[in-house]
């Protein structure tokens, strides 16, 4: 701990860390991080053992996103993710045992099973079950806000997606009609510069995704993704935009996966030299510097101790919790139920 | 609204643009989340939709409630099942049903799939009404696409061909729960098709009274014990045209309309198929993969020992479209392929 300690921090959580943010705050976005950031890690060991089936996009890198845009949000606000959804949705509030036990293809998880690693998500905590469909969000997204504008409610919808999806038409289409319609939708882009193996630069001469904001009247911005408490700054000024009625936001967040693409991935297609001077930018090592810098190292290791617990509960819940009924795969595709279909 | 003629009975007769418009009013009426968004739907001076079934709308219920977009289907139909997925009811338009394949996406991979992938948490409650049907208006205007969602999981798939069965599917259609693909034929809009569906009257008796239709139930619009006829929208009255023709020879066809092809009701045309032990199936549609093949499946599964004949399907040949009306009308189901079908059909 460092000698030059506010005196304030006696008191722990009491310091500022920015203007808006005191130090207990900047520790729950730390502990939120380190629980995306701990879930992925310990998710793909557990998938190595053959505990979790199918496959994962994880996102070690881009937690910072995930949790400084969720912290700008009301429960009531909601979210579409993409296929790499595990950080978004542990950001805006999903259940971890049920998050997990998703993943497990158990009963007990957030879709019942029927929606597993791509598909995370619940409605009571305003989270879409996570569109896996590159740019499939951006349009869906739109049918949020006009909700919410017709509703004559002040939620804001936030959609997430890479800067592979902005050469999707459905990013372009969205985000016209949003605009045209003054939609309260924050797009929120995160650049993690591959879309899947194929680096932006060869998918577009324009560089940056929130230039593209310009093309419809919409405000766009350049936020340093790999700072959580600019992201949450950025996104809380294009929240309360939104929400005031003033129409969408683009953000692009640049970021950086450490892992592969999904779980297969060897990476060669980027070098080494790369992924370590993106790694010199981790988020969750740059907040707790700075908490650090602040006077608790004790609270640090309290809060990464706590994480690990919660995933061990959640883990030990995945495990125990019963697998879905085989039958139950046959129903719940419509509301009604519709006699024909059944094949012998 | 124009004021429909009256029948000889004094019974109020509506075309189906008249019986859909009424039916759009009272779901509007009746519940405020239902709203209208699509291509030049509302615009003042505008065409009230690209078949005019909206006309006249605006004057009641406002522009908030009836949304002009860009030209962007991707965006309408993403919209929709976004506002459905919040509660909204609302009913997109796209102009033409060949512009569905520019929001597939929308509608395979989201709205059929979110109430299954939320584990029936949400709903997509919309209907996504499209004009389908040739009048010379070629390869990209005059599909019938009807059969590509009957293949989706968690869509339900109506197909309306008379204005009493509009009105009162619509309005079923907007009080059901899950995505609803209503297919309408532009030539049996209103007093246009008529001469074009073998002269028939389209108007039908819509009662003032408010009437509801079920999805899933087919109708049975001609009786007869020789041969079932299945068929939709213009290819319907063709059918009823055919039968006509050859009960002079003794044939007598039972026609049934389907109106929903998502579910079935395998219910009424099994038991014909039972009771005449011939089937005939008629679309607009494309013969290859058509919704007529999975009926022939389904009937050859569970009826086949009622079957005297092979089953015969009369679809629009294997080729896009063409304009010139005298190709046209050699691909698409005339009333000689569906007689010379039936005919065929009752030879064994």
């Amino acid at each position: 701990m460092s000698s030059d300690t506010p005196a304030g921090m006696t008191e722990r959580g009491s310091a500022q860390i920015t203007p808006e943010i005191d130090a207990a705050h900047a520790l729950n976005l730390y502990r939120q991080m380190l629980l995306i950031r701990r879930f992925e890690e310990r998710v793909y060991l557990l998938y190595l053992q053959g505990e979790i089936p199918g496959t994962l996009h994880q996102c070690q890198g881009q937690e910072a996103v995930a949790v400084g845009v969720c912290d700008v949000l009301r429960r009531t606000d909601w979210i579409t993710s993409t296929h790499r959804p595990h950080g978004h949705a542990l950001a805006k509030g999903l259940d971890l045992g049920a998050a997990m036990a998703e993943l497990y293809g158990k009963a007990t998880g957030c879709c019942g099973g029927k929606g597993g690693s791509m598909h995370l998500g619940d409605p009571s905590v305003g989270m879409l079950p996570a569109i896996a469909i590159v740019g499939g969000g951006n349009t869906v997204v739109t049918g949020l806000g006009l909700a919410f504008k017709l509703m004559r409610t002040d939620q804001v919808a936030v959609c997430f997606f890479g800067e592979g999806a902005s050469n999707e038409g459905a990013f372009h289409e969205g985000l016209n009609f949003a605009a045209v319609q003054r939609l309260p939708i924050v797009f929120a882009c995160e650049n993690n510069l591959y879309g899947a193996s194929t680096p932006f630069h060869q998918a577009s001469l324009v560089p940056d995704v929130a230039a593209r904001a310009a093309a419809y009247g919409v405000r766009g911005e350049i936020i340093d993704g790999m700072d959580v408490l600019a992201v949450r700054e950025a996104a809380a000024r294009a929240v309360a935009e939104a929400r005031a009625g003033a129409g969408p936001v683009l953000l692009e967040f640049k970021t950086y996966r450490f892992a592969g693409h999904s779980r297969g991935d060897v990476r060669g297609y980027r070098s080494r030299e790369e992924e370590a001077e993106w790694k010199e930018r981790d988020p969750i090592v740059r907040l707790r510097e700075r908490l650090a810098a602040t006077g608790d190292a004790e609270v640090l290791a309290e809060t990464a101790a706590q994480v690990e617990a919660a995933l061990d509960d959640a883990i030990e819940f995945a495990r125990q919790s019963p697998l879905p009924r085989a039958e139950d795969a046959l129903t719940g595709a419509h509301a009604t139920v519709i006699s024909s279909g059944a094949s012998s | 609204m124009t004021p429909a003629a009256p029948s000889a009975r004094g019974q109020r007769r509506l075309t189906i643009a008249e019986a859909l418009r009424e039916a759009i009013a009272e779901e509007m009426r009746h519940d405020e989340k239902v709203f209208l968004i699509g291509e030049d739907i509302g615009v003042p001076g505008g065409f009230g939709g690209a078949f005019g079934v909206y006309l006249g709308l605006t004057d009641e219920f406002g522009h908030e409630r009836i949304i002009d977009t860009p030209i962007s289907e991707k965006a309408i139909a993403g919209a929709a099942i976004g506002a459905a997925l919040m509660g909204m009811r609302p009913i997109p338009d796209l102009q033409y049903a060949d512009f569905l394949f520019e929001c597939m996406d929308e509608l395979v991979n989201q709205a059929a799939k979110m109430r299954y992938m939320s584990n029936g948490k949400l709903s997509v409650p919309m209907v996504l009404r499209c004009p389908v049907g040739t009048a010379n208006r070629g390869a990209q205007h005059g599909q019938s696409p009807e059969s590509y969602f009957v293949h989706v999981p968690g869509l339900k798939v109506v197909c309306i061909s008379d204005a009493y069965h509009a009105k009162g599917l619509l309005k079923s259609a907007v009080r059901d729960d899950d995505p609803v693909i209503f297919f309408e034929h532009k030539l049996l809009y209103g007093s246009k098709g008529r001469e074009q569906a073998g002269g028939m009257d389209l108007t039908a008796h819509v009662p003032e009274e408010e009437y509801f239709f079920p999805i899933g139930r087919a109708v049975v619009k001609r009786a007869g014990t020789s041969v079932t006829v299945v068929a939709t929208h213009l290819s319907l009255y063709r059918s009823l045209a055919a039968a006509e023709e050859l009960a002079r020879d003794g044939i007598e066809c039972e026609v049934i309309d389907p109106l929903t092809l998502l579910p079935l009701d395998e219910e009424t045309i099994f038991a014909s198929v039972r009771k005449t032990g011939r089937l005939v199936i008629a679309h607009e549609d494309t013969l290859t993969g058509g919704w007529g093949a999975e009926l022939a499946a389904r009937v050859g599964e569970e009826c086949l020992y009622s079957l005297q004949a092979p089953i015969r399907r009369v679809a629009s040949h294997d080729v896009p479209l063409p304009v010139a009306p005298v190709m046209e009308q050699t691909v698409v189901p005339s009333v000689a392929r569906i007689k010379a079908a039936l005919a065929s059909c009752c030879e064994g």
